[in-house]
């Protein structure tokens, strides 16, 4: 069992030093996680370290691919809220 | 090496100055005890005085956060932007010690280094102290700063006063939880990522906490605020009250930055940041007895230089790998220019006692010559030096039949170059004097036709005659002419006036 990184993430260092398997390592493009070293924190914390301090919705997958943090959950911006900004930006 | 390339990050956003404080002018400092105003002197950020003369940088060293303000936004990437939490380049300790030593040793004026993100320094204790450690030893004459959001500082206050600190800055934005859950999503704390109010309620209690410490142990404590209007515009009043109470030294209120092209919360929300009248008066009324910090300017988290410039691209890492540093001949090198720094503020000192008197002497009724605004272009040196069109940055004066006073500064073109980057079909020009709203004239070394004759018809009078002057006797000497021309009898000045704090 082990967690994912994906290109969202933006190198912000925060999940890195908290890794209690010392999984999470840095990389080009963006950081990763060693999927041999990976415990999901089991045994040692509640929730996953790197999932809980991640600022970057969708940056880290569990097992099953799914987001950790899935959209709106940390910023508190709804998805269609954030597309319609962002597409409004897109066309100036 | 991580590549922050224009990401801002976390609490710092609003903040990169922590490190250096912005402070009131010498004059302004005049209450404070001998001991803090030795702290201050030479400190660009704290003294307004002093950043003529004196530099700072601040290294980034520091990329992870412990809690996410609304204001922050770490993953959009504007390549216009030039604002707090905004780093191009990450350092190790080892480098950001190298490229101290490397600054300091070019730029005679650098009395302060500071940490202040991109993330929060204390979230990053081994890469912040590391840092602290060599600099202490290797760079005595430097003094150290941190900025931080406090979730972490009451764990870490003995480890910071190890070091060559005088002062610490801690952004506190409200001092209620209901308030705090509008303006913190979620904080890190104890192993989880705890949401809302609760986890505002942990960050305003360590804050506090750490601010009690800090202050019993002796250490200037700076609070930095960012004004968020409908969010904690009102509330500001009483968090300067506490703040004051608990022994904090200045207080630096600051306004929202938010675009929704940073993508932060508040930028895609809609949420506004507060006009330039709406910032002074919120000051006005938080100053109380004490000098709100006025000539902030909320840096970027790796800025060199005096503070209004930005010397970072001389000083890239891979250009600081190259140099030769001979630190101890630096050393006696800027103890040097330190010294002569002080012979000069003493005689602008005097001079400008002068001026105080020459005015105070047009024996005015103080109703008849209402205060008035004024900006003023430079380049530093505290002379009107810069040519309208170049200017960047006014620095803002009110003259008064009493005195002259230094209100803060007004930027034209820090948060997004708007009308060609983002669309916003603003001219420059225009900004600019939406940016002087409020003021009646604007001094600088020179102006073109153009922008002269759209000043006038938006109520600003240009003015070029005081070039290369010293800008406070100017500023008197200009509203003296106001007053002697009658120009201020009008009964209404174009908004409600702030009154003197
Ligand atoms: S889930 Fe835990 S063990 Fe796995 S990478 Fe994240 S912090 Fe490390
Ligand atoms: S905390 Fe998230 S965004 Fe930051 S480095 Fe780790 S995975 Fe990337
Ligand atoms: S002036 Fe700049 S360096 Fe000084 S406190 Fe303000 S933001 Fe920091």
């Amino acid at each position: 069992m082990a967690y994912q990184i994906i290109e969202s993430c933006v190198n912000c260092w925060a999940c890195q030093p908290l890794c209690p398997t010392e999984a999470i390592y840095q990389a080009t493009p963006h950081f990763l996680i060693d999927a041999k070293r990976c415990s999901e924190c089991e045994g040692e914390y509640a929730d996953p370290q790197c999932a809980s301090i991640c600022p970057i919705e969708g940056a880290i997958l569990d097992s099953l691919g799914e987001a950790l943090n899935p959209p709106g959950s940390l910023t508190g911006i709804e998805p269609a809220r954030l597309e319609a900004v962002m597409a409004q930006m897109r066309a100036r | 090496m991580a590549q922050l390339s224009g990401t801002s990050v976390s609490d710092s956003t609003q903040e990169g100055c922590s490190a250096s404080g912005c402070g009131g002018s010498q004059d302004q400092l005049a209450h404070l005890p001998e001991h803090i105003r030795q702290k201050v002197h030479n400190h660009p950020c704290y003294s307004e005085e002093a950043h003529h003369h004196f530099a700072r940088m601040h290294v980034a060293v520091a990329p992870a956060c412990n809690i996410q303000c609304h204001y922050c936004n770490r993953k959009y990437d504007c390549a216009n932007e030039s604002r707090p939490g905004v780093v191009s380049e990450l350092l190790t300790p080892d480098q950001a010690v190298k490229k101290v030593l490397a600054v300091a040793a070019t730029i005679p004026q650098m009395t302060v280094l500071g940490i202040a993100g991109p993330g929060d320094p204390l979230a990053n204790p081994e890469r912040t102290f590391e840092t602290f450690r060599q600099l202490t030893e290797r760079a005595p004459d430097i003094k150290l700063c941190v900025s931080t959001n406090g979730l972490a500082l009451p764990e870490q206050i003995d480890e910071l006063c190890r070091h060559n600190i005088d002062h610490v800055t801690i952004t506190i934005n409200c001092v209620d939880p209901d308030i705090g859950a509008e303006i913190y999503p979620w904080i890190f704390w104890n192993n989880r990522r705890i949401k809302g109010r609760k986890g505002a309620a942990i960050l305003i209690e360590q804050q506090q906490r750490g601010l009690e410490l800090l202050t019993e142990r002796g250490v200037l404590v700076k609070v930095n605020s960012v004004m968020i209007p409908g969010v904690n515009d009102t509330h500001l009043e009483e968090v300067s009250r506490v703040v004051k109470a608990k022994g904090a030294f200045l207080h630096n209120v600051m306004p929202l930055i938010a675009e929704a092209e940073h993508g932060t919360f508040y930028g895609v929300m809609g949420q506004r940041g507060p006009t330039h009248i709406e910032l002074q008066a919120l000051q006005d009324r938080c100053a109380g007895d004490m000098t709100m910090m006025r000539h902030c300017r909320q840096c970027r988290a790796d800025a060199v230089g005096m503070l209004g410039e930005d010397r970072g691209d001389e000083f890239s890492m891979d250009k600081v790998e190259r140099m030769e540093i001979d630190y101890a001949e630096a050393m006696v090198q800027r103890a040097d220019y330190q010294r002569t720094v002080e012979a000069n503020r003493t005689a602008q000192a005097e001079r400008r006692g002068e001026t105080l008197i020459s005015l105070a002497s047009l024996k005015r009724p103080v109703k008849e010559s209402r205060p008035v605004l004024m900006a003023v272009a430079t380049s530093g040196g505290g002379v009107i030096n810069q040519h309208f069109g170049h200017a960047r940055e006014f620095l803002i004066y009110e003259a008064s039949a009493i005195d002259v006073r230094f209100i803060g500064h007004r930027k034209v073109d820090l948060y997004c170059s708007g009308d060609v980057s983002c669309g916003e079909g603003e001219s420059v020009l225009q900004q600019t004097i939406r940016a002087l709203e409020g003021c009646e004239a604007v001094l600088c070394s020179k102006i073109g036709f153009e922008p002269w004759e759209q000043l006038e018809r938006a109520g600003i009078q240009p003015n070029g005659e005081y070039a290369m002057e010293p800008i406070e006797e100017a500023v008197a000497a200009l509203y003296a002419e106001m007053v002697a021309s009658g120009a201020l009898n009008r009964a209404e000045a174009p908004q409600p006036m702030r009154i003197s704090a």
